[in-house]
């Protein structure tokens, strides 16, 4: 059984102009203890299905379908009050920007010692030299002296240290990563992945990685989703994904990243953009970009489907010969 | 932190001058006292020989300089239509508009932010819609009118609460309190609703529109994802960063309560400053003028340090410069 399983999941904005589909369909799973990369361009959904999963899209926003269960139990449909315990006990979340996700206004050991005493009970002195032992975790010098400090008292990277203890400090099962290393200093990101990456593993956690860093991605994950324009693309282990990927689209993505072994004249790109979420085109979303589109791409929306490669692919040009009869 | 106060006290002197020269041009520049406190019926001699006795034939700076002198000690000379000394007059009415200014106050804050609280929290609720409106009407109604309406319902059509006046006071010391008498304590509702209800609604707007903003950062949807309870998250991390801004309201607005609870202490006949102060101004009493003036400069000297010192316990990036942080 999978840690955590998301079946068919939606989630909608309604607008002025109609409603809006963020996350449309998706389905994927993480398993104990691994790292699922989840990569795309911006507004393709990926920060979207995190925050569903731990229940916070803002309203008006709302899952509008699908389920997903947790260690085998559904979540989607729990009490808030109940869902409350399964955020930050359950599932750990890391946000994109440390300098706006702690309270300017709470010493972080305070910040440390109310997240661990809302799930786990402790006295004010336990939390208190709980707080100490994870600041030291995740590398903050003099951690003893420094547990009174404020936020504003930290570099950037330090601060992002603090949050991936207090995403951790509960010990969840799952952590969910939305873009932890986008904000940070190039010489920091290296280093705060590598802690998060140990942690995890120290601590037997599994990850939901949100980037769009394809870097990242390929050192740290396990299995990689790529997402466009709210569904899953092609979901896959990292390295048949990276070196061999089977849908165009992924295909455009990987062939874009610039590489230093090999030397080439100018940066391969994709044409076009992704389609803005209240006009995707009929079919397969990514057919105006695509060089290999063809007849059914413009009519019918593929879904996720096995590839001749290790992962699957939401593409026409892997229908089997059934599916190429059923269509005809 | 010492060195703080000093300094703020510092800036203040600055401030007091100028406050202080304002209220001596008036007796040199409004009316003139000569006149009024000889009445009618004058020789050029009686006239000549006050002026000396005043000090009006010396040199402006040399009678602004003895002013000051008299005033820092609290001396601000005879009031000139009840031939008391001003210190005096004021010292008897202040108990009464603190009084009714403080309750103001705190009736303000104690609805003002719960009600800011929960309409922020609850936009769509009927009761936040509800709150809303009310507070249009207390924003938008002159205060005059409120007082005149509250009198009209609670004094003249039930009859539960006096119309006007302090009721029974009791001496402590020099202060004369109204808090410990029955009929103090009811004569002081109507007032105190009166003089607070323009604030307490401007309060539960500012700490709604303050609420709403903090509820959208990252920090309030980080502790929500940490699955700290709604108690926590809204009270402890929410309300606590609407404070600064509604430290500062809440701060001049006392100062405006005080220094402006004449209108009500008109319509109520409430024996305080503000009645004095009117009374003085229709009277052209320039001692008792300009005594006020000071009286109400240092009075929000005073409150913008306590603001100030408030700001420091509330936020930490503020000590920054106080206590020498490490980075």
């Amino acid at each position: 059984m999978p840690l955590l399983e998301v079946r068919n999941l939606r989630v909608e904005f309604p607008t002025r102009r109609g409603i809006l589909t963020a996350v449309d369909d998706v389905s994927f799973s993480i398993d104990e203890g691994e790292v699922l990369g989840v990569v795309g361009e911006s507004g393709a959904g990926k920060s979207i299905t995190g925050t569903a999963i731990i229940r916070l899209i803002e309203p008006p926003g709302r899952i509008a379908g699908g389920e997903v269960l947790l260690s085998g139990r559904r979540i989607d449909n729990l009490a808030a009050e109940d869902m409350r315990h399964v955020r930050g006990k359950q599932i750990g979340a890391i946000f994109q920007d440390p300098l706006t996700t702690l309270n300017p206004l709470y010493s972080i050991g305070r910040q440390l010692a109310e997240t661990m005493q809302a799930h786990l009970g402790l006295s004010d002195r336990d939390a208190r030299a709980r707080a100490i032992k994870w600041l030291e975790d995740v590398g903050i010098p003099g951690a003893a002296q420094r547990i009174d400090a404020y936020p504003h008292q930290f570099s950037g990277g330090m601060r992002q240290r603090v949050v991936i203890a207090l995403a951790l400090c509960a010990e969840p099962k799952l952590v969910i990563a939305d873009e932890p290393t986008t904000a940070l200093d190039v010489s920091i990101q290296a280093q705060v992945i590598a802690l998060l990456k140990r942690l995890c593993r120290e601590h037997g956690t599994s990850i939901m990685l949100v980037t769009h860093d394809m870097g990242v991605i390929a050192e740290t994950a396990d299995r990689v989703a790529v997402m466009y324009a709210g569904r899953i693309a092609e979901i896959g282990p990292v390295r048949d994904v990276v070196k061999g990927a089977r849908h165009p689209y992924t295909e455009g993505l990987m062939g874009s990243i610039p590489s230093l072994a090999h030397k080439v004249e100018r940066l391969r790109q994709i044409d076009g953009s992704m389609p803005r979420l209240t006009d995707i085109p009929r079919g397969c979303a990514f057919n105006p970009r695509c060089t290999k589109v063809f007849d059914r791409c413009l009519i019918e929306r593929p879904d996720l489907m096995a590839t001749d490669g290790a992962s699957r692919a939401a593409c026409w040009l892997y229908a089997g010969p059934k599916e190429a009869r059923d269509a005809a | 932190m010492f060195a703080f106060i000093v300094s703020r006290l510092f800036q203040a002197l600055p401030v007091m001058f100028t406050v202080s020269l304002i209220s001596f041009a008036m007796f040199a520049y409004v009316g003139d006292p000569v006149a009024i406190m000889l009445g009618q019926d004058y020789t050029e001699a009686q006239r000549a020989a006050l002026i000396q006795d005043l000090g009006l034939d010396q040199p402006f700076f040399v009678q602004f300089f003895a002013f000051l002198g008299n005033a820092i000690q609290g001396e601000f000379g005879l009031s000139y239509r009840l031939a008391r000394p001003v210190s005096d007059l004021i010292l008897e009415r202040a108990p009464a508009t603190l009084e009714l200014s403080f309750t103001a106050a705190f009736l303000a804050l104690a609805v003002g932010v719960p009600m800011g609280v929960y309409t922020g929290l609850y936009r769509e609720s009927w009761l936040s819609r509800f709150f809303l409106t009310i507070s249009l009407i207390g924003v938008s109604l002159p205060t005059f009118l409120i007082g005149i309406l509250l009198i009209l319902f609670f004094a003249v059509i039930l009859g539960i609460l006096p119309s006007f006046g302090r009721g029974d006071t009791v001496m402590l010391g020099w202060w004369s309190t109204g808090f410990l008498t029955t009929s103090g304590l009811k004569a002081l509702i109507l007032p105190s609703i009166t003089l607070g209800l323009f604030q307490m609604t401007l309060i539960m707007r500012l700490v709604r529109a303050e609420m709403l903003e903090v509820l959208r950062t990252d920090y309030i949807k980080f502790a929500r994802a940490r699955g700290l309870s709604n108690r926590a998250v809204h009270f402890g991390h929410a309300l606590k960063n609407t404070l600064v801004p509604v430290i500062t309201i809440t701060g001049l607005q006392l100062g405006a309560i005080i220094a402006f609870a004449i209108v009500t202490e008109t319509v109520f006949q409430w024996p305080g400053m503000g009645l004095l102060f009117i009374q003085a101004v229709s009277n052209a009493d320039i001692p008792i003028m300009a005594a006020y003036l000071m009286m109400i400069a240092l009075l929000f000297v005073i409150i913008n340090l306590v603001v100030d010192l408030l700001y420091y316990l509330v936020d930490p990036r503020l000590r920054g410069s106080l206590s020498g942080s490490a980075r």
